[in-house]
């Protein structure tokens, strides 16, 4: 069977010389780090096992969740995370004890007990967490910025799906509707190349996810996942085309999900070369590379802030898992508004 | 063979597929993966890309897909990852699958299968028991099996059935149950119930999950000198209403027990035939036992104080017989 070319490789060059203050090369790389140190966190304590629900690295995902999220004004837009975007919850203010209550259920969530995961909203924080079922919120996240869009508000939605996820019907519907109503929404196609075991040849038949912009009418580019400052500036392009009214974006990005779908997967199924391949073009490494050659940081400073992250995020996770579970009265509250504490 | 109730179940997929040429089957991870609970391992190997396929995500069009291809002289089975997903798939089954047969007369032989249930900290999107919507959607047959052998031989029929069969196994189930099973072809009908033990002072009347929570509430009871049936209903549509009837005419006393949510279950259908048809024969109201009606909570504190268990049936036992 002749199989469309893949975009392994992505068709962007990535800009050479930054346009970014230090600050700001500095808070994208701690960001990427928190997510990097968060999912070690989150696997050792798989390992003890004490983890409650899957646990899904977005191990290589880092700079998508953070140049994405960090072009937005946390302030005003809104996000609409997916299960690897750990790294957009931290962008958007997400304290981690807050997060890690939510995560593993435990008494004092935002959800009562009633889910877990990144699940939450939060919408003090600007955050409306995912349900399982892949792509369900995307028209969701369509509507939210109608509303604002109804009352004259500037609100940028960010949301994710995956290369498998984007097959879902209702991400079609979502297009198109955002389209016709030119709602400021963009929407991150992660392409990681696996869903579950299912790699993208059997999942589509184009060649760039992104292609299917045209199909809308929208605008559309598939970039490298792994280039945080890419990832950043293009999404910015984005969000000053929804400002200006111009209506949806699809970015798709290109990466490599560095482990199993969750960690009961050992991903035998991976070609062990991919792998390979793509541990080369590391974006956390890279980019603190990338850093620490242009003097923004040094290697001792790098070395320390991720040593640091990792013991905070050990710290928070642990103080969480100690935490009690919910009262089971719990259970028999809040099916409708009615009973819920104003 | 003693096998688990997922051996029984990827033991009568596995038959049905080596007997007839138009039994394929369809899903996400299904293949090279061999399921999300490894429940077609072996299957790639065996039958080949062509039969067990692969699907992107996409649930209407794995639904939708299965739907054409057996108006067009196939045997499909469409694996749903997870049950709940099937609300992404609603609409190819109530709308196209279950009017066919009414509208043109010709047959659907599919089967929609995969993991239901809670209980296993699965959260509110893997977890559902929505067996009773499609019951009320018409057209479609509905199976609900408790045991590993029954899990085969409803398979088998399911597959060799002439309409579209909504097959809910439960993940809970999985690896607790096993049983001999009979080896080979091996049917158990649609639309016949089981009396799982027989007794004689209360009819409890369960299916899925819940039968074995009757049957500890029964070993339960016995101690207490109450000699409880239990009955596992097996398929809701076809729903034998004959077995139910007959046993309540015998006891005069009824539970009924699901882990569906209570309202708007199918416990509700039961309980109606029962007021309807052998009201006379009543010594108590029946009770129903059934899950709280709210999504299946993820903390295991709270999932466990939604769903029914053997405590509660063994409580309402004790009602009823009391009344
Ligand atoms: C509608 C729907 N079908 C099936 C699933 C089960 N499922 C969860 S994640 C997943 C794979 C997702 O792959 P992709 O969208 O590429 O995201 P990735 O996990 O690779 O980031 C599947 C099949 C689901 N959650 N929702
Ligand atoms: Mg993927």
């Amino acid at each position: 069977m002749a199989k469309a070319k893949r975009p392994q490789q992505a068709p962007q060059a990535p800009v050479s010389s930054s346009t970014l203050s230090e600050t700001e090369r500095r808070e994208l790389l701690r960001y990427m780090v928190m997510a990097r140190e968060f999912d070690a966190a989150m696997l050792r304590l798989y390992r003890q096992g004490k983890a409650f629900g899957g646990v899904y690295s977005q191990l290589g995902n880092e700079a998508v969740s953070v140049g994405t999220a960090y072009a937005l004004d946390t302030k005003a837009d809104v996000l609409f995370p997916m299960h690897r975007n750990i790294g957009s919850h931290f962008v958007f203010g997400q304290d981690l004890d807050t997060l890690m209550v939510n995560h593993l259920a435990r008494k004092g969530s935002q959800m009562r007990g009633t889910d877990g995961t990144g699940h939450y909203a939060d919408p003090a924080k600007r955050i409306y967490g995912n349900v399982s079922h892949l792509g369900a919120m995307i028209p969701v996240a369509a509507g939210f910025v109608l509303a604002s869009k109804m009352r004259g508000e500037s609100c940028v939605a960010l949301t994710y799906i995956g290369d498998g996820g984007a097959q879902v019907g209702e991400v079609h519907e979502a297009l198109n509707f955002a389209a016709v109503q030119r709602l400021p929404l963009i929407l991150v196609i992660e392409n990681n190349q696996y869903a579950y075991s299912t790699p993208s040849s059997l999942e589509f038949a184009c060649e760039r996810l992104s292609d299917r912009a045209l199909g809308y009418g929208i605008d559309g580019v598939t970039i490298d996942g792994t280039d945080v400052e890419l990832v950043l500036a293009t999404t910015r392009k984005a969000v000053e085309r929804a400002r200006r009214g111009e209506g949806p974006t699809l970015i798709e990005t290109v990466t490599m999900r560095m482990r199993g779908h969750a960690e009961h997967d050992d991903f035998a199924y991976v070609p062990k070369a991919m792998l390979e391949e793509w541990a080369a073009k590391d974006p956390v490494e890279r980019y603190a590379e990338r850093l620490i050659a242009d003097g923004v940081m040094s290697t001792e400073s790098v070395k320390q802030l991720r040593e640091e992250t990792l013991a905070h995020m050990i710290a928070a996770i642990d103080r969480a898992v100690e935490l009690p579970w919910p009262d089971a009265e719990e259970a028999f509250r809040n099916v409708f508004m009615d009973e819920v504490a104003q | 063979m003693i096998m688990t109730y997922l051996e029984a179940i990827a033991d009568g997929l596995r038959v049905a597929m080596r007997n007839d040429e138009r039994v394929f089957m369809i899903g996400e991870d299904i293949g090279t993966y061999g399921g999300a609970f490894k429940l077609t391992k072996g299957f790639l190997e065996e039958f080949g890309p062509q039969r067990i396929m692969d699907a992107p995500i996409s649930e209407s069009a794995i639904i939708g897909a299965a739907i054409g291809a057996s108006l067009n002289g196939m045997r499909p089975v469409a694996e749903m990852q997870f049950i709940d997903f099937i609300t992404n798939g609603f609409n190819q089954l109530v709308t196209v699958a279950g009017t066919t047969a009414y509208r043109w007369s010709l047959p659907v032989p599919m089967v929609v299968r995969g993991p239901s249930g809670g209980g296993v900290g699965g959260n509110p999107f893997h977890s559902r028991n929505p067996e009773n919507w499609f019951v009320h959607a018409t057209g479609l047959k509905v199976v609900c099996p408790a045991f590993p052998a029954d899990a085969k031989g409803l398979m088998m029929s399911a597959i060799r059935d002439n309409d579209p069969v909504i097959y809910f196994e439960h993940k809970g189930l999985y690896r607790k149950i096993k049983e001999d099973v009979p080896e080979g072809e091996y049917y158990v009908p649609l639309g016949k119930a089981r009396i799982v033990r027989p007794g004689k002072h209360v009819s409890v009347i369960a299916y899925g999950s819940a039968v074995h929570m009757a049957l500890e509430a029964a070993a339960t009871l016995e101690a207490e000198g109450l000699d409880v049936e239990v009955i596992d209903i097996r398929s809701l549509v076809p729903f034998d209403e004959a077995t139910v009837l007959d046993s309540v005419r015998r006891t005069g006393r009824a539970v009924v027990a699901h882990e569906a949510v209570l309202t708007g279950g199918f416990g509700g259908e039961i309980v109606a035939r029962i007021s309807e048809k052998a009201f006379t024969f009543l010594d108590a109201p029946v009770v129903r036992v059934a899950a709280f009606d709210s999504p299946t909570p993820f903390a295991p504190t709270l999932e466990r104080a939604v769903l029914p268990n053997a405590g509660g049936i063994a409580d309402a036992v004790r009602r009823t017989a009391a009344f």
